[in-house]
């Protein structure tokens, strides 16, 4: 590890891609397992001996609405980071 | 992802310069900050605003979900702000 401040350019490209990669990984996996959670609990609301099809519907549209949801609130928080930075 | 910080120092990286590579770590981290604090609103937000899920969301829900992330920074910088003035008025604790 002590090597790290004398990697080469290329070197240093691929450690970037790669932390880069893994957050993007991490956060995928964020998603996934929060829209489960919810989604599960918004559409099934009495498990049965197996997912019927208005169940399977209903989570496939939450889905959706979960990542609408997930954009709206990411512009509207940013739009509230910059309103706070101007105040500064 | 709270520990770049200190996994910077242990590589030794920290003080060496290694400039472009401490300022990349430095917004992947500042960028991975805001993407959990995304999470964290869409969680509570979701549940306090979001009913039975149809073919979309409807212009009511997404008010409710814009001003859920709106009211909620504003009770945090509420409560962080008298929160400091009660410590002030008890002598710093």
């Amino acid at each position: 590890m002590d090597n790290l401040s004398s990697l080469s350019g290329a070197q240093k490209d691929e450690l970037m891609d790669q932390v880069k990669q893994q957050i993007a990984v991490a956060n995928a996996q964020e998603l996934l397992t929060k829209m489960t959670e919810k989604c599960f609990k918004k559409c099934i609301s009495k498990p049965g001996t197996s997912l019927d099809s208005s169940e399977q519907k209903c989570v496939a549209m939450c889905m959706d609405r979960y990542m609408d949801s997930w954009n709206l609130i990411s512009k509207a928080y940013s739009m509230r980071i910059q309103k706070e930075r101007g105040r500064m | 992802m709270t520990d770049f910080g200190d996994s910077l120092s242990s590589a030794g990286l920290e003080g060496k310069g290694d400039k472009e590579l401490q300022e990349f770590l430095m917004v992947e981290k500042q960028k991975a900050q805001f993407n959990a604090q995304i999470h964290e609103f869409n969680d509570f937000c979701w549940e306090k605003c979001v009913d039975k899920p149809s073919n979309k969301l409807d212009s009511k829900t997404e008010t409710c979900l814009t001003n859920c992330v709106d009211r909620f920074i504003d009770v945090s910088l509420l409560i962080t702000n008298r929160f400091a003035q009660l410590l002030q008025k008890s002598g710093g604790m």
